[in-house]
């Protein structure tokens, strides 16, 4: 309870905040509305009018929460979990590249921090690029690799989904592996050398092990960079499911209440997804006796 | 008992820096004898941790001569010649204490029956019986300190060298370590190289004590401890203590200046 107070405080604030922005940006469309009706209405009524509207300029947080029930737990009551129209649907597309594009970049990450760890060679040539991949805007790059998978036949946009969202999440795992494979001590490496320990001794039993806690660090980070790709990769591609296609389509048919629920559903997923990994986390560094 | 185990001879090490070349050692010669417990005190930049360094062979001389039972320091590593006891503790907080003291019987490739017997062995030298399933956050700084004395005992090297390990440490624990540090050392007959700010320490401590001066790193004295072989911690206290220990001063003012 003690931790959960601030953060429920901080919750009803920007939830106050919501309903006045709610109330102020959706007035002019309910007052428009009422003059052609030819009715005035109280303060009290064109509040109400304001928290209940289709297609409101700002949605009220009760109205995406209707919306999102609507769109999973009602849907998935009826059985219909994964009809198109569900977010449970397009949320399991996203998932599925997100993965895919994780597991991807994390592989990436660690293979480029070992090569920069244990070669100058690399640290001097890898390490330049990786910093220049995150300067270039990835929504300028992901029509480009989608357009490039196509080219070579890969089929389907899972793929080239993924690469952008690895794209995105090797930098973290790379910078903070290199800072963990690095961690040990001077001594500590002395200490190995006066046994004659081999390179893969020392990896193995000293660097790895000494990593761990810089790794879940960065793949917390990495996870929801992952998800972040993904949605990118979704949006400029004219992809038609996923959560960022979901986003994109309530753009275009102006349908606010489906975009921000897609919206509070890709959050909802960040959350659960960085959420499992500090559970990993806590499970391995218990089990290293890391944790205290 | 008077084998040499380590000769020394005109012993050159220069660091190339930015600033110019720094003179670490510069003709260093001494012979440490087998079963010999030997200190090495003087002021930081006298050498005396670098000189361990390169027994060891994590250092390479520029000059001179070094064997280290009648090898190369290289070879000497190699044969398993010597433990190291690093100022920090350096156990790995992943591994329990008897995992850290198997670490380099693993290394070392030791079959596991082997492993288990040595480590509950050196863990009783050490007094840490009881707490090979202990992580290391778990125990003080001074038992963290054993159970590194410990891991350096376990592939039984018959030399122990010893960079400073209590230096971080307060000094009644200090004194409690130092006893069975000799307690240890008349049990077990390794020979010592024992790197020292302390003046009560080495001479307490040793058999044989080197004062050391820096720039360039070199020996000012070399000191036979006349102190008997059997010492109680008041030792400290005798007439016999004081004259070492006021000879030693000596030798470390005379071969420092403070006006640099």
């Amino acid at each position: 309870m003690h931790r959960a107070l601030p953060v429920l405080a901080v919750l009803a604030v920007l939830t106050a905040i919501w309903y006045l922005g709610a109330w102020r940006m959706n007035t002019p469309w309910a007052l428009a509305q009422a003059e052609r009706a030819g009715v005035e209405l109280s303060a009290g009524e064109l509040f109400t009018e304001t928290m209940r509207q289709e297609r409101p300029r700002l949605p009220a947080p009760h109205q995406v929460a209707a919306e999102l029930w609507k769109t999973t737990g009602e849907m998935a009551l009826r059985g219909r979990a994964f009809s198109k129209r569900s977010l449970i649907y397009h949320g399991a597309i996203t998932l599925g590249a997100t993965l895919t594009g994780f597991a991807l970049g994390v592989a990436l990450g660690i293979l480029g921090a070992v090569a920069i760890t244990y070669s100058r060679v690399a640290e001097m040539s890898l390490m330049p690029w990786a910093i220049v991949s995150q300067t270039i805007p990835i929504v300028a790059l992901a029509p480009m690799i989608i357009v490039l998978s196509n080219a070579v036949g890969i089929e389907g946009r899972t793929v080239p989904k993924a690469i952008i969202s690895a794209y995105l999440c090797y930098f973290p795992v790379l910078v903070g592996m290199v800072k963990g494979l690095n961690s040990p001590s001077a001594s500590q490496l002395d200490l190995l050398k006066t046994y004659n320990a081999s390179g893969r001794d020392s990896f193995f039993k000293l660097r790895l092990p000494a990593s761990m806690p810089y790794l879940f660090t960065s793949l917390k980070v990495a996870i929801a960079a992952a998800l972040v790709g993904t949605i990118v990769g979704e949006l400029p591609t004219g992809a038609i499911s996923g959560l960022g296609a979901r986003i994109l389509i309530g753009d275009q048919f102006g349908t606010p209440l489906a975009i921000w629920a897609a919206l509070f559903a890709a959050a909802i997923l960040a959350g659960v997804l960085v959420t499992v990994i500090g559970g990993v986390q806590a499970l391995v560094l218990k089990r290293m006796g890391m944790a205290r | 008992m008077n084998d040499t185990v380590i000769r020394a001879d005109n012993l050159d090490l220069t660091f190339q820096t930015k600033d110019g070349p720094v003179h670490a050692l510069k003709g260093v010669s001494l012979d440490i004898g087998k079963g010999e417990f030997v200190s090495f005190i003087g002021p930081s930049g006298c050498g005396k941790t670098t000189f361990l360094r390169c027994i060891a062979a994590l250092e390479t001389p520029t000059g001179g001569n070094l064997s280290v039972n009648e090898m190369t320091p290289e070879e000497a590593r190699k044969s398993r010649a010597y433990g190291y006891v690093f100022q920090a503790a350096g156990l790995y907080p992943w591994r329990t204490i008897a995992g850290n003291i198997k670490l380099p019987l693993e290394i070392m490739g030791f079959d596991k029956a082997e492993q288990e017997e040595r480590v509950k062995n050196v863990l009783q030298l050490v007094d840490l019986e009881g707490f090979g399933g202990k992580y290391p956050w778990q125990l003080s700084g001074g038992m963290q300190q054993r159970a590194s004395i410990a891991r350096a005992l376990a592939f039984d090297a018959e030399i122990l060298l010893m960079d400073e390990p209590f230096g971080a440490l307060d000094e009644i624990v200090r004194d409690h370590l130092n006893e069975q540090l000799l307690a240890l050392w008349a049990r077990t007959g390794k020979t010592i190289g024992f790197v020292t700010h302390s003046i009560p320490e080495a001479v307490y401590l040793s058999t044989k004590i080197v004062v050391m001066s820096p720039r360039p790193g070199r020996i000012s004295d070399v000191i036979d401890s006349p102190l008997p072989a059997e010492r109680p911690l008041e030792i400290r206290d005798s007439a016999e203590f004081i004259e070492v220990a006021h000879r030693v001063r000596e030798g470390l003012r005379a071969g420092h200046s403070y006006d640099d």
